[in-house]
C-alpha cells in the first residue's frame, strides 16, 4: 500500500477532507444503534488488512499535515508537551516502541538501523534523518517523548504505575477532546477522569483501571471513544476553547454536512519494558457528516445514536445545543431499515 | 463543611496527632482552631516538637495568643502566605525522617503548602489536612494560566486576562487550584449573573 499524503489544514481555512478510501477505513465506533459507556477494551491485534487496526501505529493520508498542525500548536503553546522528571526513561521506551514498529510495518516510509546504542532513524514522509545514541538525551533535538511524538499521529499520555494506580506524569497533547494536560499532569486515573459524568457511578473507571494495571508487555489493548466537533479542529483544547467554542454557533442545516464532524479516538495501551509505564496513545480520526452518510448503514445508525443519547452525555460531549439540528439533518438518511451488527460498512 | 463533589476534588479530614520528631503545622485564619482542637487531646510535651506557621488573615489576633499559649518550639505569625513561603521552604528543606505535616484552614492555603511539601518529597497521602473557615477558591484560568486568589463569585472575571470564567470542581494538586473556563465561549457577551458561591 502506498499512502499519498495530503496537503490540508486543521485551522483557519479548514481544507481537511477524507478520500473515499479513508472514509471506507474510518473507525466508526458504534456496533449497535444505541450508545452507553462501557469498558469496551480488546486486544490491540492486527486485524482486517487496510483498516486502522492493521498496524501498531496507523499512518494515514493525513500524517504529514497532522504533524505540521502539531508543530504549529506547540509553537503557540509549549505547555502541550510536558514530562515530569522521572518519566524520561518511559520516553525512551516509547521512542523505541514507535521506531521499531513503524520501521517494521512501513519499511517504505521509515527505517531504523541499530548498532548497539548507535541508532540511525529515517522518516521519509517528514524528510527527517537522525543519528543518535539511545538513552542519551543530548543527542536528540528534543526529549525522547517529544522527539518521537512530533513524528507520530495522535496524542500520547504516558502513565506511571505506582500505588495500584496510574499517574499521568507525561504527555504530548495537541489533538484533544477538551482536556488540559497542563492542568491534569500529575493526576491519578480517577482524578483526571473526574469531570466525566455517570461513568464513576457505573463503576467504569474502577474496572478499566483494574484491566489497565494488568496490561503486559507485548499484549497491548485498545478501545474506541467518540465525540463531535464543529470544523475539522484537531486542537479542541480547553486552552483555546474561547476561540473554537464560538464556531458551534455557525452550524446550520445547510452547512451541517461539511462543518459537523464525528470525532473518533482510537485509544491504545502499551506496557513499556524498562520503565514499566503504560503509554496511552489517543489517535483522533475526523469524518465530515457528508462523508459519513456515504455509508448508508453508518448514516442510519448514527442518526439513531445521536437522537437517543442520554442528555448528560450530549451535554458532556458538547453538542446538546446543536443536537436537534444534527438529528434533523441525519434523519433524511434514515429510512428505518435495520442495520447489520458490527461497525463495518455492509 | 465543604460539599463532596468529583474525584479530583481533595477530601479533607480532621487533624490527629501522629508520632513524629517534628510537627510542622501550617494554618491560616480559622485553621488555628483545628490546631487548638488537636492540642486538647495532645500529651503535654507534644508541642515541644511543633513548629507553627500561621497566617491570621481577617481573624487578626483572635487566635494568636492561644496558639502561643501552646508553647510550640517555634511559632511564626505572618502577614500572607507569600511572606511565609521562604520560611516554609527552609523548614521543609531541612526536614528529616519523622516530620509530620499538618495543614489547616482555607483550601488555597492547604493546597499551596501541600505542593511545597510534595516538592520536598513527602507523599500527599502522608499529609494531614483539615478545612476550616472560608470556602473561597484559588482558581487558574485555563486560557491565560493566571491564578486568581480568593474567588467568591461564579462566574468571576480573571484577574489576569479579564475573561469571565466559570469555576469547575476539577482541581489540580500540582497547581493547587481549581479550573476556570470562559463562561461565554460559545456565545460571547452572554455572561450569566454572577452568584456568590464561596464565602
Amino acid at each position: 500500500m502506498t499512502v499519498i499524503f495530503k496537503e490540508e489544514t486543521f485551522h483557519d481555512d479548514f481544507t481537511f477532507r477524507n478520500s473515499p478510501e479513508a472514509v471506507k477505513r474510518f473507525p466508526f465506533p458504534f456496533p449497535e444503534d444505541s450508545y452507553m459507556y462501557s469498558v469496551n477494551l480488546e486486544p490491540h491485534k492486527s486485524y482486517r488488512p487496510g483498516s486502522v487496526y492493521e498496524r501498531t501505529f496507523d499512518v494515514d493520508e493525513h500524517y504529514v499535515s497532522e504533524m505540521r498542525d502539531r508543530a504549529r500548536v506547540l509553537a503557540e503553546d509549549p505547555l502541550r508537551c510536558q514530562s515530569l522528571p522521572h518519566m524520561t526513561l518511559a520516553g525512551w521506551d516509547l521512542l523505541e516502541l514507535i521506531m521499531t514498529s513503524k520501521a517494521e510495518e512501513y519499511p517504505e516510509l521509515f527505517e531504523l538501523h541499530r548498532d548497539g546504542a548507535k541508532w540511525h532513524w529515517i522518516n521519509r514522509p517528514l524528510g527527517i534523518e537522525q543519528k543518535f545514541t539511545f538513552l542519551d538525551e543530548t543527542t536528540l533535538p528534543y526529549g525522547p517523548m517529544e522527539y518521537i511524538t512530533r513524528q507520530t499521529q495522535g496524542d500520547f499520555a504516558v502513565l506511571d504505575q505506582r500505588d495500584d494506580n496510574l499517574w499521568m506524569d507525561a504527555g504530548m497533547v495537541t489533538t484533544q477532546a477538551d482536556w488540559s494536560l497542563d492542568f491534569d499532569i500529575g493526576m491519578n486515573f480517577f482524578e483526571w477522569h473526574a469531570p466525566v459524568p455517570k461513568a464513576h457511578e457505573m463503576g467504569i473507571f474502577q474496572r478499566a483501571l483494574k484491566f489497565l494495571l494488568n496490561v503486559r508487555q507485548g499484549s497491548p489493548a485498545r478501545r474506541l471513544n467518540w465525540t463531535m466537533t464543529v470544523n475539522p479542529l484537531l486542537d479542541t483544547s480547553p486552552e483555546n476553547y474561547h476561540k473554537w467554542g464560538v464556531m458551534k454557533k455557525d452550524l446550520t442545516l445547510e452547512n451541517m454536512g461539511q462543518m459537523m464532524h464525528l470525532r473518533v479516538e482510537l485509544q491504545t495501551f502499551f506496557r513499556l519494558p524498562r520503565s514499566n509505564a503504560l503509554v496511552f496513545p489517543i489517535r483522533c480520526y475526523l469524518i465530515k457528516l457528508d462523508e459519513l452518510v456515504t455509508v448508508p448503514k453508518w448514516a442510519r445508525r448514527f442518526h439513531r445514536v445521536i437522537r437517543d443519547l442520554p442528555i448528560e452525555l450530549a451535554t458532556y460531549k458538547g453538542f446538546v445545543t446543536n443536537r436537534p439540528k444534527i438529528v434533523e439533518w441525519l434523519s433524511k438518511y434514515d429510512n428505518g431499515a435495520p442495520t447489520s451488527p458490527g461497525i463495518w460498512p455492509d | 463543611m465543604l460539599e463532596g463533589s468529583i474525584p479530583s476534588r481533595p477530601v479533607y479530614g480532621v487533624l490527629e496527632m501522629r508520632p513524629g520528631r517534628l510537627h510542622l503545622m501550617v494554618a491560616d485564619a480559622e485553621g488555628a482552631e483545628a490546631i487548638l482542637d488537636l492540642a486538647a487531646s495532645a500529651p503535654p510535651d507534644f508541642f515541644a516538637g511543633a513548629h507553627i506557621v500561621y497566617i491570621p488573615k481577617k481573624t487578626g489576633d483572635r487566635f494568636v495568643a492561644r496558639l502561643e499559649h501552646l508553647a510550640p518550639a517555634q511559632i511564626y505569625v505572618g502577614p500572607s502566605y507569600e511572606a511565609a513561603l521562604p520560611r516554609l521552604r527552609r523548614v521543609l528543606a531541612g526536614a528529616h525522617m519523622g516530620l509530620q505535616v499538618y495543614l489547616a484552614g482555607t483550601e488555597g492555603l492547604m493546597g499551596q503548602a501541600m505542593l511545597e511539601a510534595m516538592q520536598a518529597g513527602i507523599p500527599h497521602s502522608a499529609i494531614q489536612t483539615e478545612h476550616r473557615g472560608s470556602t473561597v477558591r484559588r482558581v487558574q484560568c485555563v486560557h491565560c494560566k493566571g491564578i486568581t486568589e480568593d474567588v467568591t463569585h461564579d462566574p468571576f472575571q480573571c484577574s489576569h486576562c479579564g475573561l469571565h470564567l466559570f469555576v469547575r470542581d476539577h482541581y489540580s494538586r500540582r497547581i493547587a487550584a481549581f479550573q476556570g473556563v470562559r463562561v461565554d465561549a460559545e456565545d460571547p457577551g452572554n455572561i450569566p449573573q454572577s452568584v456568590e458561591r464561596f464565602r
